[in-house]
């Protein structure tokens, strides 16, 4: 049995104040490998927080993050980079893709840090293109193409490094009904192929993709479980 | 795990890339580089050029002058004169001499006068009086207004015959040739053969009465001690040698009686070319880049600012913060560069404009040539330093917030 993917064990945030601002309060959670976690809540909950831990962009103040088994907490500052870096694939919500670049160059953008040799990359960047169904618009830039496909581009960017984890902050916060679908869809059918997938949302459509769901209330983490059309809470 | 990296053919071509997303305003940035490196390279091209144009001028005449001086009478107070009878011969021997002569000024009994007519007061104004072989004509390189010179038949038979100045002929009022005037000198009537409108060296002989050295010998008698010269030209490069050989060619059995002063040597001419005016162009050279650098400082800066989203994706795919830095610096640095490689070229080509308008030989140094680039790439990467530690001071966090 390979280790979870993630594994949170008594891991909280608080800002130092004054007043301290516990941002998210010891929580545990355990994502298995090829889970798709849908993590709800309004806004100023602590899903941002959860966010920054779980990318490794901020370090918890207590606790132990286990991100593939590797404890975050003995790493160096670089080491959290490059584990970033090579493990964990980011699906934003405004894409974030740079407007002077084509899809392919965009996608070739993520394999610049990550010691991936420069002959193999553009094959890569053209075979994630094609996997999220862009394979025709390889050379377009980003303001030729509609929301939906911003998006599967920034999903392509997000899978070409191969991460064992993608960490998607709404992702369809700023797509219309049609091509949220498609996202979702997309986002779905990579989990069927074994990606593992932690969703960031606001939105119950979206969550209720997910196989699991976890909510944030006030820097509080509970596990949902669906079970038998019977919804439980279990404060983690 | 692996740190990150960044290969440097990456971090090259994110730089680029980087310059290239906004190409108009990269331009405008680096045009404080352009006219700094620019006028820089302007400045020394056009101070190597016209100092060379100043050596030149001094090659063509002085360095292929020699002057031999009569110093007998200070080695031996006994001595005669020093130079011989036949010492324009001698001379004229000697490989690389063009023309040589014998000459002196010659010292008129008080109250004498020049005059052009046999009777009056000759206007007053003094005229010189030279003693000259015919080389030392030749040697001044004259242009004749009228007439000619007088050779070698006048000289050897001692005739009274005068070569004047145009600045001698306009004192004695003779405008022509027509009417065969003669100069009185004391006494002495000179049949005027030529008048010199100008001549490039000895520029006394156009204010001077000239006559044969052997005429004058027969007249007024020997030079005083010391009073005697001999002007040599000599082919471009050979005054150095001749200015060695001479003495003994004039006289293998006394050569310490004649001084041969030699041109001087063009490269001390040279280093002591370089006045204050260039040193202030300079300063406002680095001034120009000195505003530059506070331009490409500034850009980076909005650039910066601009870009924090994609230095928060960058830190979020795994870019580590000084790959953050060395991208800024080397987009600053890129635009320094090609600013100091335009800037570069239009100050060569400003060099070679000014030196074609004025028919001047062009002249930039290769080291300036090499260095200015190097001094926009410096210029730019210094600016950077403050906008990449900022770059690299911005959090994925913050950066990544729609």
């Amino acid at each position: 049995m390979t280790a979870p993917v993630i594994e949170f064990r008594g891991v909280a945030l608080t800002y130092p104040g004054p007043p301290p601002v516990e941002a998210l309060k010891p929580c545990e959670l355990t994502v298995e490998q090829g889970d798709f976690v849908s993590v709800t809540g309004p806004s100023g909950s602590g899903k941002s927080t959860f966010l920054n831990i779980a990318g490794l962009l901020d370090a918890p103040t207590a606790g132990t993050y286990l991100l593939d088994g590797i404890d975050i907490g003995t790493l160096r500052e670089q080491e959290r980079t490059a584990l970033r870096g090579r493990r964990i694939g980011f699906v934003f919500q405004s894409f974030h893709l740079l407007p002077h670049r084509s899809a392919r160059e965009n996608v070739l953008l993520a394999m610049v840090y990550n010691g991936i040799p420069r002959a193999e990359r553009d094959r890569r960047a053209r075979e994630a293109l094609i996997r999220v169904g862009l394979g025709h618009r390889v050379d377009a830039p980003p303001t030729r193409l509609s929301g939906g496909e911003r998006q599967r581009v920034a999903i392509a960017r997000a899978l070409v490094a191969r991460p064992a984890l993608l960490l998607c902050d709404e992702p369809t916060g700023n797509l219309d009904t049609g091509n949220a679908a498609t996202v979702l869809r997309l986002l779905r059918e990579l989990n069927d192929d074994g990606m593992t997938i932690v969703v960031i949302t606001h939105d119950p459509e979206v969550a209720a993709c997910g196989r699991r769901t976890v909510a944030i209330r006030d820097g509080v983490l509970t596990e949902r479980f669906v079970r038998d059309g019977a919804v439980t809470e279990r404060s983690a | 795990m692996q740190p990150s990296r960044l290969h440097p053919r990456d971090l090259l071509s994110e730089a680029l890339a980087g310059m290239l997303q906004r190409p108009a305003r990269s331009a405008l940035t680096a045009l404080g580089t352009v006219l700094g490196v620019g006028t820089f390279v302007a400045v020394l091209g056009l101070t190597a050029t016209t100092s060379s144009q100043i050596d030149a001028r001094f090659n063509a005449l002085t360095a292929t002058e020699v002057t031999l001086q009569d110093i007998a009478r200070e080695q031996n107070e006994f001595a005669g004169p020093a130079f011989p009878a036949d010492a324009d011969r001698r001379i004229e021997q000697l490989g690389g001499v063009r023309h040589a002569g014998v000459y002196w000024p010659v010292r008129l009994a008080p109250g004498t006068v020049v005059r052009s007519a046999p009777v009056g007061d000759g206007g007053g104004e003094p005229v010189d009086v030279t003693a000259a072989s015919p080389g030392v004509l030749e040697a001044a390189v004259p242009t004749l207004a009228q007439g000619r010179l007088y050779d070698e038949y006048a000289t050897r038979t001692a005739q009274p015959v005068a070569v004047i100045g145009e600045g001698a002929a306009a004192r004695l009022g003779i405008t022509t040739l027509e009417t065969r005037p003669a100069v009185f000198i004391g006494d002495q009537p000179f049949t005027v053969t030529g008048i010199i409108a100008d001549t490039e060296r000895k520029a006394d002989l156009l204010m001077s009465v000239v006559v044969p050295r052997t005429t004058a010998e027969r007249i007024w008698g020997e030079p005083e001690a010391g009073a005697a010269s001999m002007l040599i030209a000599t082919d471009l490069g050979a005054a150095r040698q001749i200015a060695h050989e001479a003495p003994t060619a004039l006289r293998p059995d006394h050569p310490e009686y004649v001084k041969a002063v030699p041109p001087p040597d063009p490269r001390t001419l040279r280093s002591g070319v370089g006045g204050d005016l260039d040193q202030l162009f300079l300063l406002l050279a680095g001034i120009c880049l000195a505003i530059g650098a506070v331009g490409i400082a500034n850009t980076t800066l909005v650039a910066v600012l601009e870009r924090t989203a994609e230095i928060g994706l960058r830190r979020a795919l795994g870019a580590r913060r000084r790959h953050v830095s060395a991208q800024f610096l080397a987009e600053s640095g890129a635009l320094g560069a090609l600013g100091g490689l335009v800037g570069t070229s239009l100050g060569t080509v400003t060099v070679v404009c000014v030196a074609v308008a004025r028919d001047w030989t062009p002249v930039v140094h290769p080291a300036t040539v090499a260095a200015a680039p190097v001094i926009g790439l410096v210029t730019g990467v210094v600016a950077g330093l403050y906008p990449a530690w900022r770059a690299s001071g911005i959090q994925p966090v913050e950066a990544l917030r729609r």
